[in-house]
């Protein structure tokens, strides 16, 4: 890079550190204040007396949160949906990428099949028969209505298919005279060069199903199949002010719990916080491969 | 080298994801079928009587059509030409810092929102721009009355704006990025012993670098023409800003799912899902045409 030591040039690299570490403090100030709020004495928190620095410190909200039956239910669900879905989408994603890498000499309507999926992504048939169709499979209030109901996640399996239709060719073939079949060329041959492109699919997968809250909505008619975020979206965001005044607005915010609201918010973005540094520096990789074409 | 009996081990493979998407994509698209009947639990989609386009004509003589069409591309083209040309800029300043562990820490923050749930980012905000919350307290010291913002109809297009681009400009720049990687350090090099200053090797150099990468993130995000974001506003609306607010996403849950008028949401969402179809897809081909973009 080149070195640009005029007054002038060092003056805006002054300026440019503030202005973008200042974004960057923008970006984070929300969650933080969240914390702040949750972990403050309630009466502070409702009366607005709470900035960047817990007022009244105590952990009084988590504690009740970890007797609140509801919600560690939710949480639980959570889990397991992430990990029934994640899992499944890991295996389905490198099951339709690799044959649908190969060219169609090998893998008969290969473009056909491709076509298909592209256009299953482009359109839809909308909520309505989404939600009947659904339905009628008789998976209303079951776990797997969350797992499966966003169907296939045709964005990575294009991704990985991008990724391994760019790895050289003489791989494939010196592996095919040592005599492996597709299934071992698959899983010992491009199953680990594509750590990156997996990394970064998993990682769609984990926040999606983590925080998906809609299809929990919609597919679970009863609070106690309400995955960690739909019940967060009831409990919380939801404020019911059809009917309301202006005046009947503040004095429920000051009635609310402010303090355990923001315990659970917290909480709920504690999973994906944790994940998100390890897998981070794999995404940007990631992304840039699969997207880039010969 | 090909071989042939490895084909059907591949049909093996694909097997499964292609049930899923079968089950899970492709039949809901014949339920499109209620779209054009007076559709009745009770009789199923195979016996429900045939109407044609009368749910159409229906829907466009309702007075909230007119305005769900106009919130939805309102807030959809803002939220577009916001999401193209402020990570444009912070990507360009990115480049521009020279201290590089600094330049890690920005990107790995700025990213985070991206993968933070609008229903946890609903709550926040609610809070942040409630009655009694931080902002209004700032507000306060200027001794300004507190504002209801998210009851005022007039501030909620800007605000899920706002709120969109802070939650995604990081994550856009992802794209920007890639491509300033590509530039070749030489050029600079040049440019500098040539005695241009900062400003004109941004112009000359790093601008046409990635004039490549700008131009196709403009052609694919005509896609998104009717895509105003369901999940952010319907978790920050309420009927009080329903008049700017309420957008076809919404409108389509709150008319099938909750009032249960099965055809005339489903007539609303096909509307949607053709004109987007057909908007992707001319971007995809100008993409193809323009930036010699292939999806596979």
């Amino acid at each position: 890079m080149v070195k640009d030591n005029t007054t002038g040039s060092r003056i805006f690299d002054v300026f440019l550190i503030v202005l973008l570490a200042g974004i960057a403090i923008l970006c984070i100030l929300p969650i933080w204040y969240t914390l702040a709020v949750s972990l403050s004495d309630n009466a502070a928190a409702g009366s607005g007396r709470v900035g960047l620095w817990p007022v009244g410190f105590n952990l009084s909200s988590y504690k009740e949160i970890m007797g609140d039956r509801k919600f560690l239910n939710s949480f639980w669900i959570s889990i397991q949906r992430v990990f029934l879905g994640a899992g499944l989408n890991f295996v389905i994603i490198l099951l339709m990428a690799y044959p649908l890498s190969k060219s169609s000499k090998e893998l008969p309507f290969r473009n056909v099949l491709m076509w298909v999926l592209v256009f299953t992504m482009l359109f839809n048939g909308g909520l309505v028969p989404w939600y009947m169709t659904v339905k009628s499979l008789g998976l209303i209030n079951n776990i797997w209505a969350l797992v499966l109901g966003g169907s296939v996640p045709v964005f990575s399996v294009i991704l990985v298919v991008n990724f391994f239709r760019n790895l050289p060719k003489e791989l494939e073939e010196a592996a095919l005279v040592d005599g492996a079949g597709p299934w071992r060329m698959m899983m010992q041959i491009f199953v680990p060069l594509a750590g990156p492109v997996i990394a970064t699919v998993t990682l769609f997968s984990i926040v999606y199903h983590w925080n998906e809250f809609f299809n929990g909505l919609v597919l679970m008619s009863a609070a106690d199949h309400y995955p960690l975020q739909t019940y967060i979206q009831q409990m919380v965001v939801v404020v019911d002010a059809n009917t309301m005044t202006a005046e009947q607005i503040q004095r429920m915010s000051e009635l609310s719990n402010r303090t355990l609201n923001s315990a659970k918010i917290f909480i709920a973005m504690i999973p994906v916080l944790i994940v998100y540094p390890f897998l981070q520096r794999f995404f940007i990789t990631g992304i840039t491969l699969g997207s880039v074409k010969e | 080298m090909v071989n042939k009996g490895f084909a059907k081990h591949y049909y093996l493979m694909l097997l499964p994801g292609f049930i899923w998407l079968i089950l899970f994509s492709i039949v809901p698209m014949f339920g499109i079928v209620m779209a054009f009947q007076d559709y009745n639990p009770g009789l199923g989609i195979l016996h429900s009587e045939w109407i044609g386009l009368d749910n159409f004509k229906y829907m466009f003589s309702l007075n909230d059509s007119g305005t769900i069409l106009f919130n939805t591309l309102f807030i959809a083209v803002l939220k577009i030409l916001g999401n193209l040309l402020i990570p444009l800029v912070f990507a360009l300043l990115l480049n521009e810092l020279r201290v590089i562990f600094l330049k890690r820490w920005i990107q790995t923050i700025v990213y985070l929102p991206h993968f933070i749930s609008w229903v946890i980012l609903s709550g926040i905000l609610l809070d942040v721009f409630g009655y009694t919350g931080p902002v209004n307290q700032i507000l306060s010291v200027f001794e300004i009355k507190p504002i209801l913002f998210f009851g005022r109809a007039d501030l909620f297009p800007a605000l899920v704006v706002g709120s969109d681009i802070w939650k995604e400009f990081g994550f856009n720049t992802i794209i920007y990025l890639a491509a300033l990687t590509g530039i070749n350090p030489a050029l600079y090099e040049a440019a500098a012993i040539d005695g241009a200053s900062r400003m004109q090797r941004i112009r000359h150099i790093t601008l046409p670098g990635i004039q490549s990468a700008i131009v196709l993130l403009s052609v694919l995000s005509l896609g998104n023409v009717l895509n105003a974001g369901f999940e952010q506003i319907f978790n920050l609306y309420n009927p009080l800003v329903y008049s700017s607010g309420d957008i076809i996403d919404t409108w389509v849950y709150r008319t099938g799912l909750v009032d249960l008028q099965f055809s005339l949401a489903t007539a609303m969402g096909l509307l949607k899902s053709v004109v987007s179809f057909i908007m992707i897809t001319v971007s995809y081909y100008l993409a193809s045409k323009f930036a010699n973009y292939r999806i596979f």
